[in-house]
């Protein structure tokens, strides 16, 4: 069965400020959505709406039909893993022990973890390549490797949803890369419905079934890549004139998109 | 691969058990030293007899009416106190956490001086008026630092606002009542003379629903290191999880500081040493931070009330004049690559 994870009608903001006055999205299939737009202009915010850490003002989220905070939190936790763009854990954790952590949700209170539990996190090593770094703490990790064991983290959880806010801000070109690649593998492997949040336009054009972009709190366009970055889309987005380019590599086309400069009387 | 992870992972159980193995070990020699050593000096085979013996003579007096009680009392106020300083580390993810940042010893200490001063024929009822200060101080910093729930910076905040502010009124009252301060000032040092059964009662409940609660809390604290936003993903209440650790530690330090005084050092300190041994794994920091909190209170109670004998020192002063250091060259060490 298809996951779905929609939005209905969901006014979205923090603390009686609005950023998103009415918006709807659904996902429902598996495939990679990126979403993408300026800074400010509530992309992180749905996200953190349809991972059901941000309760909407009004309307609902839904997952699979059922409203995601009426939903007891443990079978939210098996279907949906997030991935927070900055995360937090004691130095000296073992890997191990933080990729077991995705198991919360079917360890109960009193529960230990059992068989099933040990092959998942195992399964999950080993899908994100750090079965070997098992045991290492953290704080000895380089910053592309802890990225995978946060990841594998997610994918303990046996999502069919995996949430990623800014996955690669912190990581270089190689490790960016590296990463994405990691996620297409995942989606084609494990048929994960993957969304994430991307600053990286070639990234999103070249990784992406679809491209959501957000501005000013409402969704700007919606589709394929060469659909969504268009010269004009980018720039009434972003305020930059681009060039908007195909390139051929190893048999693939590629839609490359090159901003060159910017534009005069922009505003967000 | 194997055999290397396996090699790790053994290190670390044998660290944990033979740290846990280590404490419990001193916490028994402890406890004997602490009957045995004294003005009457007891060996092991008079405290057998006056355990099972009959209840009868001067050595069953000292045995079973001064020392053991005192011995278990500070056993079981070190664990307490120790248990809340973790809890609270944990739950409100500051190093510099302890039972006194969230006002429960300012208001144990305002209401017991309150009580001493003003009512001092009604000194018996100190441990019950320390605990009910304790709780509600607890209560000011919770409604403070609530908004939808308690933050952890709004808390620490709150907390320390109202330690102030119950400090500020134990100054006016020693101020105005200078001629009745002596009696407090071992009070709030903290000590364990004199105490007696009835306290075990007082504290005991407590120390056993603290039990129960690390067992259960563990996995709760381990997933709050992870951040709000992790451990909501990962299916938990925060809100609740982290209120609840807060009642509990504050039950905890409130139930200790009502029959042992202000006895700082060992909830700030204790967790700490603890985790430099054994790592901020939860499941196993709980239980050996409780051991190794019980440790400390009976040894320094030991010294405390030996080396200056017949002068008895208030424990608390003991501790921080031992403890401080060692916990400074702890840090020096643990900074060095």
């Amino acid at each position: 069965m298809n996951c779905m994870i929609e939005a209905r009608a969901v006014t979205l903001g923090y603390a009686g400020k609005i950023i998103c006055p009415c918006l709807d999205m659904a996902i429902s299939k598996p495939e990679i959505v990126s979403i993408i737009g300026p800074n400010g202009s509530g992309k992180s915010t749905i996200l953190k709406a349809i991972s059901r850490l941000l309760p909407p003002v009004t309307g609902s989220i839904l997952l699979n039909g059922k409203d995601i905070h009426r939903m007891r939190p443990n079978d939210v936790a098996r279907l949906l893993a997030v991935l927070p763009q900055s995360v937090q854990a004691p130095d000296d954790m073992r890997v191990y022990d933080l990729v077991a952590n995705g198991r919360a949700p079917y360890v109960g209170l009193f529960g230990r973890p059992n068989a099933n539990d040990q092959a998942a996190v195992r399964e999950a090593l080993e899908a994100t390549g750090v079965s070997e770094l098992a045991f290492r703490r953290l704080d000895t990790l380089s910053g592309g490797e802890r990225q995978r064991a946060w990841l594998a983290m997610a994918l303990a959880q046996q999502p069919q949803i995996l949430l990623l806010d800014e996955p690669t801000t912190y990581l270089d070109v190689h490790h960016q890369l590296e990463f994405m690649k990691l996620v297409e593998r995942l989606y084609r492997e494990l048929k994960l419905t993957v969304v994430m949040v991307l600053h990286d336009l070639n990234h999103a054009a070249r990784f992406s079934h679809r491209i959501i972009a957000m501005k000013s709190g409402e969704i700007f366009a919606d589709g394929t890549a060469p659909a969504v970055l268009t010269t004009e889309n980018l720039r009434l987005l972003y305020g930059v004139e681009s060039t908007v380019m195909t390139i051929e590599q190893d048999g693939c086309a590629h839609l490359v998109c090159f901003p060159h400069d910017i534009c005069n009387g922009y505003e967000a | 691969m194997r055999v290397m992870m396996d090699h790790a992972q053994d290190r670390r159980i044998w660290l944990r058990n033979g740290v846990s193995l280590a404490a419990l070990v001193s916490l028994v020699v402890a406890l004997l030293a602490g009957i045995m050593i004294g003005a009457v000096p007891i060996n092991l085979q008079e405290i057998w007899q006056s355990l099972v013996g009959t209840p009868t003579g001067e050595l069953y007096q000292i045995v079973h009416n001064i020392r053991l009680p005192r011995v278990l009392i500070g056993a079981l106020v070190g664990m307490n106190l120790a248990l809340a300083g973790c809890i609270l580390q944990g739950v409100l993810r500051n190093p510099l956490a302890d039972p006194g940042i969230v006002g429960v010893s300012a208001g144990a200490g305002l209401a017991a001086m309150l009580l001493m001063i003003l009512w001092p024929e009604l000194t018996v009822f100190v441990p019950l008026a320390a605990f009910l200060g304790a709780l509600g101080a607890l209560a000011l910093v919770l409604a403070l630092a609530w908004n939808n729930g308690v933050q952890p910076l709004p808390m620490v905040l709150a907390g320390v606002a109202i330690a102030a502010l119950f400090g500020s009124g134990m100054s006016v009252l020693m101020i105005f009542h200078s001629d009745k301060v002596q009696g407090t000032v071992n009070w709030m040092a903290g000590g364990l003379q004199g105490r007696s059964w009835g306290h075990i009662r007082m504290i005991l409940p407590y120390s056993l629903i603290g039990s129960l609660g690390t067992m259960v809390s563990y996995r709760y604290l381990n997933l709050l290191q992870l951040g709000d936003d992790v451990a909501k993903s990962l299916g938990t209440r925060v809100q609740l999880a982290r209120f609840g650790l807060v009642i509990l530690a504050a039950l905890l330090a409130a139930s200790a500081v009502s029959v042992a005084g202000l006895l700082g050092f060992v909830g700030l300190i204790v967790p700490h040493i603890t985790r430099m041994l054994i790592g901020s794994d939860f499941e196993y920091l709980l239980p050996c931070s409780a051991l190794l909190g019980a440790v400390t209170v009976v040894a320094a109670d030991l010294i405390a009330r030996t080396v200056f004998s017949p002068v008895e020192i208030p424990v608390g002063i003991i501790m921080a004049f031992l403890g401080a250091p060692f916990f400074i060259y702890l840090l020096r060490k643990g900074m060095r690559p």
